[in-house]
């Protein structure tokens, strides 16, 4: 087995006296799909924000690729290949699809290309989404679902090798959540591992390969989505006793 | 609103000699005086726009660095004598780094905050003005224009040109900024902050840039002031006005592309001029407040915005 993408040891934050994470550790290897749960408030976007550099943990170590990144700010993060989509979209309003996705382009994955050819990888990524009719539109009038659609389109510009994806599909009917999925099954085929947040079980049964669950800020539980189901401590953190 | 290397330069050029063929036919010496008003203002339009309009961060603090460059030429000049150009460059160099430290010290904070902040800042460096002697205190310092003027009629024609140079620069920095890999990446500061830092942009580091450039920019609007007026005292210096019309302007003209600026000020400052003249010296400050809150409730995105709408709406008809 290669060496772990993420390796996650004992990461402590506290937001005043209110302990958000406690002592959680977790590791992810190369192309791998995890799945992370819990109820709200337990943790789990605060997780991302300290692997993506949008919080810094107060204890622990995030290793990333080897090496230790838990101190860097969240642009340099992103430039070594993390990438993470909003719970809520934050596009930018002022700019077309097109726009948001060359500003990854050429930040993020940083080749320094010149404008064209980051304007050709731009419709590349809407081609693979299936979005290219929206690319000159204004991405402050896109609907919900296709905000959250440019949110991973954006994820996926930047190239990265892990993606962490904040409940891309939260709110979204029946079908769009399976087109979300589709989405994300493309990137993971392409080698980026995946840190998936949802609440829909559904889609997280389907796509992860072990699922990590929170409750209050500890890990209670880790396993195949089929362990996971069995789980008693699983069970009572959702439903209570 | 980009308009191509090769337009952009020629007509520089050309605005450059028609001020030059100006200096030339022009005697009334009033014209001067008008037109170096509106290209200072054109000048600190286009400044302010880089942190405010290209970043999003509301500055109330112009002012301040203003007469951070006029105080840097009056000491210089009272110390060295230095000749003008050396005194401009002076002025960019220590109210760009004015800029920085400021940036460094309010960035971190956000909207109404951070406007406040640089309010308070300049109120700050107007009480050290105040109470700095070498530059004459609160009664303010007196500057002799040289005599020589180069091969121009007067000084006024020199400064005037001066002036209009400085205009021209400062647009070309504008239009760099907005049209190149740091301007997109202000753009999405503009946008969305934290999206900007997790899509590879070094906030912090753009935002410091934008903040220094902003205040070289306003400096060098303020170096050649003192030769200008002759007398300098901080009251006018650190003038609320000059604050009000470095935003107001880049409202109505626009500000998310660098000429929106530049029209806003050609608009307001021209309007201020020549109302000046012909009604009154007040109503010039009525007319900035008037057309503030005309374009901010009828159309929030400037002149410039008008356009693009009208373009849009005939390209899909």
């Amino acid at each position: 087995m290669s060496e772990p993408i993420l390796q996650v040891d004992g990461m402590t934050k506290m937001f005043g006296g209110f302990v958000a994470l406690d002592n959680v550790s977790l590791h992810l290897d190369q192309g791998e799909r995890l799945g992370l749960i819990g109820p709200n408030g337990s943790g789990k976007t605060t997780i991302i924000n300290c692997i993506s550099g949008a919080l810094n943990n107060d204890a622990g170590s995030v290793l990333f690729r080897g090496k230790e990144i838990h101190r860097l700010p969240a642009y340099l993060r992103a430039q070594m290949g993390i990438a993470r989509s909003f719970q809520i979209p934050r596009p930018f309003r002022s700019m077309t699809v097109l726009e948001n996705l060359c500003l990854p382009i050429e930040y993020a994955a940083s080749d320094r290309l010149d404008f064209l050819n980051i304007q050709k990888q731009g419709m590349e990524v809407l081609e693979t989404i299936g979005f290219v009719d929206r690319a000159n539109d204004l991405s402050a009038d896109l609907t919900q679902v296709d905000l959250r659609k440019l949110e991973l389109a954006r994820a996926m510009a930047a190239k990265p090798t892990l993606l962490v994806s904040d409940e891309a599909m939260a709110g979204l009917s029946h079908s769009e959540v399976d087109e979300i999925l589709e989405i994300l099954m493309v990137l993971n085929d392409r080698g980026v591992a995946v840190i998936m947040i949802e609440h829909i079980m559904r889609a997280v049964m389907r796509f992860s390969e072990r699922i990590i669950v929170l409750d209050a800020g500890k890990k209670i539980a880790e396993g195949t989505p089929d362990e996971i189901v069995q789980n008693p401590d699983v069970e009572r953190a959702y439903l209570g006793q | 609103m980009k308009a191509p290397l090769l337009t952009f330069w020629p007509c520089a050029i050309a605005i450059f000699a028609a001020g030059f063929i100006f200096t030339l036919i022009a005697d009334n010496e009033f014209y001067f005086f008008a037109s170096y008003v509106v290209l200072q203002a054109v000048i600190m339009a286009t400044a302010w726009n880089i942190l405010g309009g290209f970043t999003g961060y509301v500055n109330f603090g112009s002012a301040g660095f203003f007469a951070v460059g006029a105080y840097t030429t009056i000491a210089l000049n009272k110390a060295f004598g230095l000749p003008l150009p050396f005194l401009i460059l002076a002025a960019a160099i220590c109210s760009g780094i004015v800029g920085l430290a400021a940036g460094y010290l309010t960035l971190r904070l956000k909207g109404v905050y951070f406007a406040i902040a640089t309010l308070a800042m300049s109120i700050v460096f107007e009480t050290i003005a105040n109470n700095w002697e070498y530059v004459g205190g609160a009664s303010g310092a007196y500057i002799l224009t040289p005599d020589d003027s180069l091969f121009f009629d007067s000084y006024i024609e020199l400064l005037f040109m001066l002036i209009l140079t400085l205009a021209i620069g400062s647009a070309a920095v504008a239009r760099y900024m907005s049209s190149s890999r740091m301007g997109r990446g202000l753009a999405a500061i503009r946008d969305d902050e934290v999206a900007a830092e997790c899509n590879g942009v070094p906030t912090l580091k753009l935002k410091l840039i934008s903040a220094s450039v902003m205040g070289a920019m306003m400096g060098v609007a303020g170096a050649p002031y003192p030769f200008f007026v002759t007398y300098v005292d901080p009251v006018s210096a650190f003038n609320l006005l000059i604050a009000v019309n470095a935003i107001a302007m880049p409202m109505i003209g626009g500000t998310a592309s660098w000429i929106g600026p530049i029209i806003g000020a050609l608009l307001v400052g021209g309007a201020q001029e020549i109302i000046t003249v012909t009604i009154s010296s007040e109503m010039n400050l009525l007319v900035v407040g008037v057309m503030l809150v005309a374009f901010i409730t009828l159309a929030p995105k400037g002149i410039v915005g008008l356009y693009q709408d009208y373009r849009k709406k005939r390209r899909r008809q």
